[in-house]
């Protein structure tokens, strides 16, 4: 008995992801961003053994070939210090997809446990924590963000701290509407009916159910926080050089245009590019996954 | 009406509080040593303690709290550690042209992005409505500075058709300060030449700044246009034989942008805490370069009363709207 319930369920899960799926291959943005998304990614775990000039993303330079315009050997031209702009920008992927991700992670993790206990809870413990949560949301998290950095003293870790800081009150809202809905629902009823504790039903029956929108908004905010991050490296508190940030290479370039704009159009060229991959792919999965956004 | 904005401009004090607790922790709990940093590597102990009392940093928590709020409620927003300068001068003299920058954004973002979401509603699927998708994806992926740079390259450094920064130029005397917004001062004051100046240093910020916003407008009213042409009283007219160009500037629109207000109010805030970047970019003097030479320094009571001057500005905007959204709607008003 219970392994053909548990067959169907799973061949009805598998046929829903499936139809899922055909729908996301069916929208041509979201298949160009999925393979944006790819790239970047693909560089982002080999982008440092790609660069064609490894020493320069050490930090090494050739004052012998500054400001060389693109050309075969240096397809993006060389910097200032004569470095190969092309190996800076492949190397700068994984410090902003890293700080990107952990600045999305932390802001969910921290969004889902008070939206959570918001939600589930109601009562007082729901009105402190939305409120606070949303006083945050009235500074813009651009500023929140400058502020606690400015206060922490720059550094990677202090900016995906204070980004992250600011990140949160959105999955808070998110979670604790979606929590207050699923906490009526009839399964959650049943679970409660046969003795389950409430500890059990948030985390087995609630939490599992509410996956999706999450998903949807963390993969909607990646691009936003690269761009934070980019934001906050540009106005000269983030990654520090000669870790090659986009953000940073950027600020740096500014000072020689635009007789060597080749130094900041392809690291902001980049930022764009994996920002829109990004956005184009969170388009599509909430089309896909989010049934009350689609039309 | 009355009541209803009133409970709306009562319900802002519990926010301001809370805001300048959350500003009060990170510029005094959160850094190390700020005194030390002021005084500088050299400093002695002795040094420093008087710096320390001279800014009252050796009193219990609560009473600096108490202070900086009490100072606040006057005008006080603190002294700048390095500069010593009072921070509420600076801000004043800096924020006509944020909100000069600001509003104007906001103008050319509505100004083009509700006619075009419009436009691709009613183009639903067709290829006006999958250009206009696929620019604002692009629009809103575009990091404001890039842009600006971008615009910087072309506009004034390659084609030389607009000035590269700043606000208005160092040799002439800006238009007499009225509204401390330069557009609004020389049309008052009749000085057309100094208005054609004024635009020409506003348009690249203003165009860098509005791009996202303009894209995010776009989309919302197109979502917003295309839910109420499915509307009962849109069939019906549509039965009764209206022609489309009424039903939809008749019937659609003003039902149509009412959903669009609320993003406008969120944006609002979006845009004031996106004018550092631009503002950095174009050297144009508001809170926002004020706010960022600051941080170059780790001077943050500056940063601090920059975010704290925005939060304010963003809830105040967000009241306006609720108002706004109560006269266009009546039924919001009696909930």
């Amino acid at each position: 008995m219970t392994d053909v319930s548990q067959d169907s369920r799973r061949s009805a899960r598998a046929e829903a992801s499936r139809r899922a799926f055909y729908r996301f291959r069916q929208s041509r943005l979201s298949m160009v961003g999925a393979t944006m998304v790819a790239v970047v990614l693909f560089f982002t775990l080999f982008g440092n053994l790609l660069a064609p000039y490894p020493e320069h993303v050490r930090g090494g330079l050739n004052t012998a070939e500054r400001f060389q315009a693109p050309s075969l050997a240096h397809p993006f031209g060389t910097n200032e210090l004569g470095q190969d702009v092309l190996s800076l920008v492949m190397a700068g992927t994984p410090v902003s997809v890293a700080a990107g991700f952990a600045v999305v992670l932390i802001g969910t993790v921290l969004g889902v446990v008070v939206g959570a206990l918001a939600g589930f809870n109601g009562g007082w413990i729901d009105d402190v924590l939305m409120r606070f949560s949303d006083l945050m949301l009235t500074i813009p998290s651009l500023i929140l963000a400058m502020a606690v950095a400015a206060a922490l003293g720059p550094g990677f870790v202090n900016m995906i701290i204070a980004i992250a800081l600011s990140w949160w009150p959105g999955y808070a809202r998110l979670v604790r509407g979606e929590v207050l809905q699923a906490r009526e629902e009839v399964y959650v009823a049943a679970a409660r009916a046969i003795g389950a504790s409430p500890a059990r039903v948030l985390f087995r029956h609630i939490l599992p159910n509410i996956v999706s929108p999450v998903i949807v908004k963390m993969s909607l905010d990646m691009g936003f926080a690269i761009l934070t991050v980019a934001a906050l490296g540009f106005i000269g508190i983030g990654v520090r050089p000669p870790t090659p940030e986009w953000g940073t290479l950027l600020s740096i370039a500014r000072n020689y245009m635009p007789d060597f704009w080749w130094t900041a159009v392809f690291p902001g060229l980049a930022m764009f590019l994996a920002v829109f991959g990004f956005n184009l792919l969170g388009d599509g999965l909430r089309d896909v996954l989010d049934p009350r956004a689609r039309r | 009406m009355l009541r209803f904005i009133l409970r709306r401009i009562l319900l802002i004090l519990p926010v301001l509080i809370g805001m300048t607790i959350i500003m009060f922790v990170i510029a005094r709990v959160l850094p190390g040593d700020p005194v030390g940093l002021a005084a500088g590597p050299n400093a002695t102990r002795a040094e420093i303690e008087a710096l320390a009392r001279e800014f009252g940093l050796d009193q219990p928590l609560w009473v600096q709290y108490w202070t900086y709020l009490s100072g606040l409620v006057q005008g006080d927003f603190g002294t700048s550690l390095f500069s010593r300068r009072p921070v509420a001068t600076d801000l004043a003299a800096y924020l006509p042209a944020t909100l000069e920058l600001v509003f104007s954004a906001l103008l050319l973002a509505i100004v083009v992005g509700i006619p075009a979401g419009l436009m691709a509603a009613v183009w639903r699927n067709k290829w006006p409505d999958y250009l206009s998708n696929i620019l604002s994806v692009a629009a809103i992926s575009m990091p404001r500075f890039f842009l600006g740079l971008l615009l910087q390259l072309c506009f004034a450094m390659w084609l030389m058709w607009l000035p590269l920064g700043g606000r208005f130029p160092i040799i002439f005397d800006p238009p007499p300060g009225i509204t401390g917004f330069y557009t609004i001062d020389s049309i008052l004051a009749g000085d057309w030449e100094s208005f054609w100046t004024a635009m020409r240093y506003l348009a690249l910020p203003a165009i860098a700044m509005s791009l996202s916003p303009l894209a995010t407008i776009l989309r919302m009213m197109r979502a917003s246009t295309i839910e109420v042409m499915h509307q009962d009283y849109v069939t019906t007219a549509r039965a009764l034989g209206l022609s489309p160009r009424l039903i939809v500037f008749k019937y659609v629109l003003r039902n149509a942008i009412s959903a669009s207000l609320t993003v406008i109010g969120l944006y609002f805030g979006w845009l004031l805490g996106g004018t550092v970047l631009v503002e950095t970019v174009f050297d144009w003097p508001g809170i926002g370069l004020y706010a960022t030479s600051a941080i170059v320094s780790q001077d943050f009571m500056p940063v601090v009363s920059v975010a704290l001057v925005i939060g304010v500005l963003f809830v105040t905007a967000n009241i306006a709207i609720d108002v706004l959204y109560g006269l266009i709607n009546p039924k919001v008003r009696y909930q």
